[in-house]
């Protein structure tokens, strides 16, 4: 099982926001939801390899900034065109104001 | 001179990925994360006004144009209900397949699956063919939606004022979709698991299409054909006196908006049919951006982009010249001087495609 990875201060993120983390050669997107639970998804949208963190947060959803596909960033799951596969989730913990993050 | 080959299965095509012009990374302004957000945030205020003066105005006009017919004073209402048909949805069908206009999905979606269903346009296909002509706007051989080809094609696009070839390949495609097949072309940017959605609705619209024509044959009269499908032709006159300032005469195979894309200042009955994709080259930049935000998103950036057009007409004055010119030399192009406060195009990456520039 991989190690726990520091991606940034819990303040770092705004409210129903995202921000870009690269690790290991990879890059992800870490989301603060409206309720201030955090998540992580793989960085780039799974349409077109475009970074998911320049994109709008709504409520539950990550809309890519470039075709507006849509995915539920809990769960990874392509909710609208044109995004038609799903996106990788990993855990999150927070410890110390520190948002932790599970990858490979 | 460059022969062009706009196949999405010919030369250029495989040229473009084979050079990383296909799904490259474009210019796009600085603009700090906070003020993205808030240009980005959707909202369904604005759309659904708009949506309720547009419906509430096809029906009056709808309305009018039965009463008084066949006289001709029912011509006016005609014509006036047959741009919101045949032209305001063009934009509606773009900005709600963005799913930029409302924040509500399903209101999106149902404005989409409408406006689709008047400009001809299958929803599933037509979703994947916009989504390219953003990933590669402009390069030629991997956008399916260029207007003006080099050399341009002006018949094609004089005959498209009234619909004709749009309309026509509209519904040969819709019978061909109907049959359980998709064209070559299409099935290139359309993932294998959306091939059963563009089929179930192409069968729909054959049977709106067949009551609509039944309709017509009972009662003797085109009446019926008047309110659905006649009006994509007689009311297409302003989505391409529009759309076809968005690109031509600029460059191609760039990836800079600012060289392929353009802005044209319009007055507001215009941008109310438009629905602001008058503001293109904001639009090519930030899709994320809804329409009605537009405005401001052309005050922020500005600077840093060509002096817009201050008119339709001042638009055309500019484009048909070069159109003019590409008939005879299709390399010829218009390259917009940047303000001062720009910054400057990357020369270097863009020379072989800047070397025509007047």
């Amino acid at each position: 099982m991989s190690n726990w990875i520091d991606a940034c201060g819990t303040e770092e993120i705004e409210q129903e926001d995202v921000i870009r983390f690269d690790h290991g050669g990879r890059t992800y997107a870490v989301y603060r939801s409206p309720d201030d639970e955090y998540f992580c998804t793989d960085g780039l949208c799974t349409h077109e390899q475009v970074h998911l963190a320049e994109g709008l947060v709504m409520d539950y959803v990550i809309e890519c900034p470039k075709h507006n596909g849509q995915f539920d960033y809990r769960t990874g799951e392509a909710k609208r065109a044109p995004v038609c596969v799903n996106l990788a989730t990993y855990p999150v913990k927070v410890e110390g104001g520190r948002v932790l993050v599970q990858v490979g | 001179m460059t022969k062009r080959d706009y196949s999405l299965l010919g030369e250029d095509a495989r040229r473009a990925v084979q050079t990383g012009l296909a799904a490259a990374e474009w210019y796009h302004t600085d603009i700090p994360r906070k003020e993205m957000k808030a240009l980005m945030a959707r909202e369904d205020g604005p759309a659904i006004r708009d949506t309720l003066i547009l419906f509430s105005a096809m029906i009056a006009f709808a309305a009018g144009g039965i009463v008084l017919w066949p006289t001709w004073w029912s011509a006016p209402f005609w014509l006036a209900y047959g741009v919101l048909y045949g032209s305001a949805m063009d934009s509606r069908w773009h900005e709600c397949g963005h799913g930029t206009a409302f924040r509500t999905g399903w209101m999106n979606n149902l404005v989409y699956q409408i406006a689709s269903f008047c400009m001809i346009r299958n929803p599933v296909a037509w979703r994947w063919s916009h989504a390219r002509h953003h990933t590669d706007t402009i390069i030629v051989g991997r956008d399916p939606e260029i207007v003006a080809m080099r050399p341009p094609a002006l018949f094609r696009i004089c005959l498209n004022f009234i619909g004709i070839l749009d309309a026509w390949n509209g519904w040969a495609r819709m019978f061909l979709n109907a049959s359980g097949r998709l064209d070559p072309e299409e099935a290139t940017f359309i993932p294998k698991s959306e091939h059963p959605k563009v089929v179930r609705i192409a069968r729909i619209w054959v049977l709106i299409y067949a009551a609509t024509m039944g309709l017509a044959i009972w009662t003797g009269s085109i009446l019926p054909l008047m309110l659905i499908g006649l009006p994509r032709l007689y009311g297409a006159w302003h989505h391409v006196l529009t759309g076809v300032l968005q690109h031509a005469g600029l460059a191609d195979n760039v990836i800079d908006h600012r060289l392929n894309s353009r802005t044209v200042y319009m007055n507001p009955v215009s941008r109310f049919i438009y629905w602001n994709m008058n503001y293109h080259v904001e639009h090519h930049m930030f899709p994320m951006v809804p329409y009605h935000r537009l405005p401001a998103l052309h005050e922020r950036i500005k600077d840093d982009l060509p002096r817009p057009n201050r008119s339709i007409w001042e638009a055309y004055a500019e484009v048909l010249p070069i159109l003019k010119r590409q008939l005879a030399y299709e390399d010829y192009f218009l390259k917009r001087d940047l303000p001062p406060t720009a910054k400057p195009y990357k020369e270097d990456f863009h020379a072989a495609a800047l070397g025509a520039a007047g």
